[in-house]
Formats: C-alpha cells, structure tokens, sequence
C-alpha cells in the first residue's frame, strides 16, 4: 500500500535522510519514533513532496513516483494520495471550519457544494465539531483547531495520513481529545496512519507497527510488542529509557 | 476684503458637479495600478528572471521622481519622441501618470501582504492536494489582500488628493474650475477653502468606508 525505497534527502551538505526503506499495509497504523533532528518530519515532508527527496521511490496505492524523474502530472496525483496533519494545524485561517473541510473537495471537483457540505458536516461531527461548522478557527482552542485539521485530512479520503507531532503543540488538557479522535480513526483500519509523536503511551497503545529513526536512517522496526518491551538496538532501548517509566511488578 | 461665506458657498455650489472628474481619475488610477501593481508582485513573488530585474528598476524609478515631473514627462515630453502620444488627451495622461507612479507602490503594498501569510497556509493546500493555482486564487491572495487593504486605502486617499495636480496639465477639474472662478473676484481664500472642504468631505467618508471595509475583513482575525 505504501511503499518507500532508498528515500535520500539533503538539505545543502547535510544529509538528513541516508535511504530510508519503510512500508505500510492497507490500514496499518504505524508510529514513528526518534530524537529530535533524526528525520522524522523531512520524512513525512518528502511523502507529499513538500521536501523534494534526491533519490529513492515512493508508492502510494497505485501511484509510484521515483524522486530522479516525474511528471507534474505525477505529482499532483501522488499528492492526492495522502493527507497530512501538522503540528501547528494551519488551518486555513480565512475559511470556517466546515469551509476547511470542504475546500479541497471543491478545489478537485471531487462533489458539487451540496454534497461536499453534507459531507463535511459527517465529518465535523465525527470529530466532535458539528456545532462549530461555521465558525472561524481562531475562535477555536488548540485541540479544537487540530480535530478540525484531522477532519479536514478526512475529506480528501487518502490512502495515507501524515501525522506530524500532531498534540506537541498543545496544552497538556487538549491533548487527550485529539489523541481520542486519532485512536477513534485509527480503529476502524480503514485508513492507514504514519504518527510521529513523542506521546509514547499513545504510540504503544494505537499502533500495529513501531519505527525508531536515528541520524536519518530507521535503526529499528516492529510491532510495540518488541520495540517497546525487547528493542534489539542500543540506541533504541537508550532512548526509550527517557521516555518510559519503568513497569514493576509486584 | 473679509471672509465671504456666502460667496464660499456659490463656489462650492459651482465646483461641485466636477468632483466626479477627481473620483473618476483617482478610481481609473486605482484599477490600473491595481492590476499592474499585483502583476509586480507576482513576479516577485516567483522571482520571475529578467521580468524581476525590470521590476526592480520600475518602482525604484517610479518611486523617486516627483508626481508632477511624471506628468510632464509623459504629457510634453513624450510626444517629442513619439508623435503618437500627441493624440492623448490631458485626461488619459492623468491617468496613465497615477497609474505607473502608483503601480509601484501598490506593489510593495501586495508583496509585504504575500509575505505576511504564513507559509503553513500553502503547505496545508499542498498537503490535502489543492493545486497551488487554487490555492493562490482562494486561499493565499484573500489572506495577502487582507492584510494590504490599510495600505491600498492609504493609496487610494492620496490618488485622490494627486489627482488634483491634473490642472497642470489644463484639465479642468474642481480645483481649475475654483482658480478660475478666483482669478475674476480676486476671492482666492473663499474659492481654495471651498475645495479644501471638498477633499476633507470625500477623504472623510472614505475614511469611515475604510473601517467598516477592513472591520469586515478582520471577522476571521
Ligand atoms: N528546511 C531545512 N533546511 C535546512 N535544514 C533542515 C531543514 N529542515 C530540517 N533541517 C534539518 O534536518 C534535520 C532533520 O530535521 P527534522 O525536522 O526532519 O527532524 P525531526 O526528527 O522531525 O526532529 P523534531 O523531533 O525536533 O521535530 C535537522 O538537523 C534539521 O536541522
Ligand atoms: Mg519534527
């Protein structure tokens, strides 16, 4: 469903991301761990082509793109393919949120106004917004702003969502409402989900697939099982340590 | 010779009707400039090669010379070189002198309002797959023009005070009409004092057209 090959990505002399291999079945859920400046957020960048990768392959469902040569055409239709969520939600600060919804619905001409408003309104309500539909999102808290991000992600029914530390920006009350509204999603299997986030109950909890990244490269994957109880690498069960609090049993 | 209100108040009557003349140019002047002004703040936007060059000679040059010396320039001077312009009348030179001049400074009006969207706007167009045509169009440019719209009605008050200086070139708007009333009765202060008011009138209620404008603009703040 998703498949990345020998993902490389510079930023001048830097090399952030040294060939990155990563796949993701239809629905799965996975999180992706790591320090900061390991890669994390250049790799999800690079999926929508908002960092252009120098080499390396990405598939999305039925749409393959190889970072040496593409069309517009091609990437256009890549981009359609995934929707992302950001830390800092960027909302479309002049649209309402049911217009931050719809908006890229009415932009492809994927339903006329009508239905797209029916539609977003489904959505709004799935998040826990219907009331809010016509208000703009600087009247909204944080977590309110980011459930209409993810909603808004819904609308272009991706094959993939990119979430990007979707609750670091938030005061630590919101934080339990976006995550509820990702696990709401992330069960159904119906969409699947790269997570990056420090949040590492959430991560254990929600996803069938743990990555930990480290200098641009994934050091480590599997299921939370592993990663989180047995992690083979050094630097894995090193970083993890500053994360979990230990479980004693008694 | 005292203050006459009463003859104050037959000029205004008299300089009334041309007050149009002064909306028309300054709204002629505001589109053009408008457009042009937009179009200069694409290519700088996108850093357009050449075109970017050109238009940074462009508002340097327009920026620096004096309103008056532009007119005089485009309505005397360039007829010499180009007989072609002959045929344009004092009107059209108005307009076409406000509209250059002014083209430049709305251009550094629109681009310090395209740099003042956040850039997380077109990366959230991108990241649920809104070309970055639409995206412009619906999203970037409602933004860039919200945040200009103080300094275009900075613009457009002073498009309609510049307009005044049409006189030199023998139009014959409110303020020619009033030195020409003037120069019979010898009443200059009634007659200049009756356009004054004029101007305060109209740059008033423009003013107050301004703040409902922009408080509309501002509901998504
Ligand atoms: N636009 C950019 N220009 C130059 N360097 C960049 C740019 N974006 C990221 N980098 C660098 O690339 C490296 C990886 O950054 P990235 O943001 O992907 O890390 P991250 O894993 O998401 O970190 P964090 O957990 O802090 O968000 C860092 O060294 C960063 O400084
Ligand atoms: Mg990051």
């Amino acid at each position: 469903m998703l498949k990345i090959t020998k993902l490389r990505k510079k930023f001048g002399d830097l090399e952030v991301l040294k060939g990155v291999d990563l796949t993701a079945e239809q629905g799965q859920v996975v999180a992706i761990l790591g320090s900061s400046g390991s890669g994390k957020t250049t790799l999800l960048r690079c999926l929508n082509f908002l960092e252009i990768p120098e080499e390396g392959n990405i598939k999305i469902g039925d749409v393959s793109i190889d970072a040496q040569s593409y069309s517009s055409r091609e990437l256009n239709l890549l981009r359609r393919q995934s929707a992302m969520v950001f830390q800092h939600y960027n909302l479309f600060r002049n649209r309402t949120c049911l217009q931050n919804v719809t908006e890229s619905l009415l932009a492809n001409k994927v339903m006329d106004r009508k239905n797209a408003e029916e539609y977003g309104i489904q959505l709004l309500r799935k998040v826990g917004l219907e009331d809010k539909k016509d208000v703009y999102p600087s009247k909204l808290s944080g977590g309110q702003q980011q459930r209409v991000s993810i909603a808004r992600a819904l609308a272009v029914k991706p094959r993939v969502i990119l979430f990007d530390e979707p609750t670091s920006a938030l005061d630590p009350e919101l934080v339990a409402e976006v995550l509820n509204t990702i696990r709401a999603i992330a069960e159904t299997h119906t969409t699947t989900m790269l997570i990056v986030t420090h949040e590492m109950n959430f991560a254990k909890e929600v996803a069938d697939k743990v990555v930990f990244m480290e200098q641009g490269k994934i050091l480590e994957e599997g299921t939370p099982g592993q990663i989180f109880r047995l992690p083979k690498n050094e630097r894995t069960r090193q970083f993890l340590s500053r994360y979990l609090v230990p479980e004693y049993n008694i | 010779m005292a203050f006459d209100i009463k003859y104050m108040l037959d000029v205004l009557r008299e300089i009334i009707p041309y007050t149009p003349i002064t909306l028309f140019l300054a709204i002629a002047s505001m589109f053009l400039a408008g457009i042009l002004g937009l179009g200069i703040a694409l290519v700088k936007q996108f850093q357009i090669p050449v075109l970017e060059q050109i238009a940074a000679v462009y508002v340097s040059f327009f920026r620096s010379i004096p309103t008056i010396v532009e007119l005089f320039l485009i309505y005397y001077g360039l007829p010499q070189i180009f007989p072609i312009f002959s045929k344009m009348e004092a009107l059209s030179a108005t307009i076409l002198g406000l509209s250059l001049k002014n083209a430049a400074y709305l251009s550094e009006i629109f681009r310090a309002g395209l740099l003042s969207v956040d850039d997380g706007q077109m990366e959230a167009c991108i990241g649920v797959g809104i070309s970055k045509v639409y995206a412009y169009q619906h999203i970037i440019l409602p933004q860039a023009f919200q945040n200009a719209l103080p300094g275009m009605s900075n613009t457009f008050i002073s498009l309609i005070k510049e307009s005044s200086l049409a006189f030199t070139l023998g139009l014959v708007d409110l303020f020619a009409q009033a030195k020409l009333i003037a120069s019979d009765s010898f009443r200059f202060f009634e007659a200049y004092l009756a356009v004054a008011a004029i101007f305060w009138v109209l740059v008033v209620v423009l003013t107050l057209l301004q703040q409902h404008l922009e408080a509309y603009m501002q509901r998504y703040r």
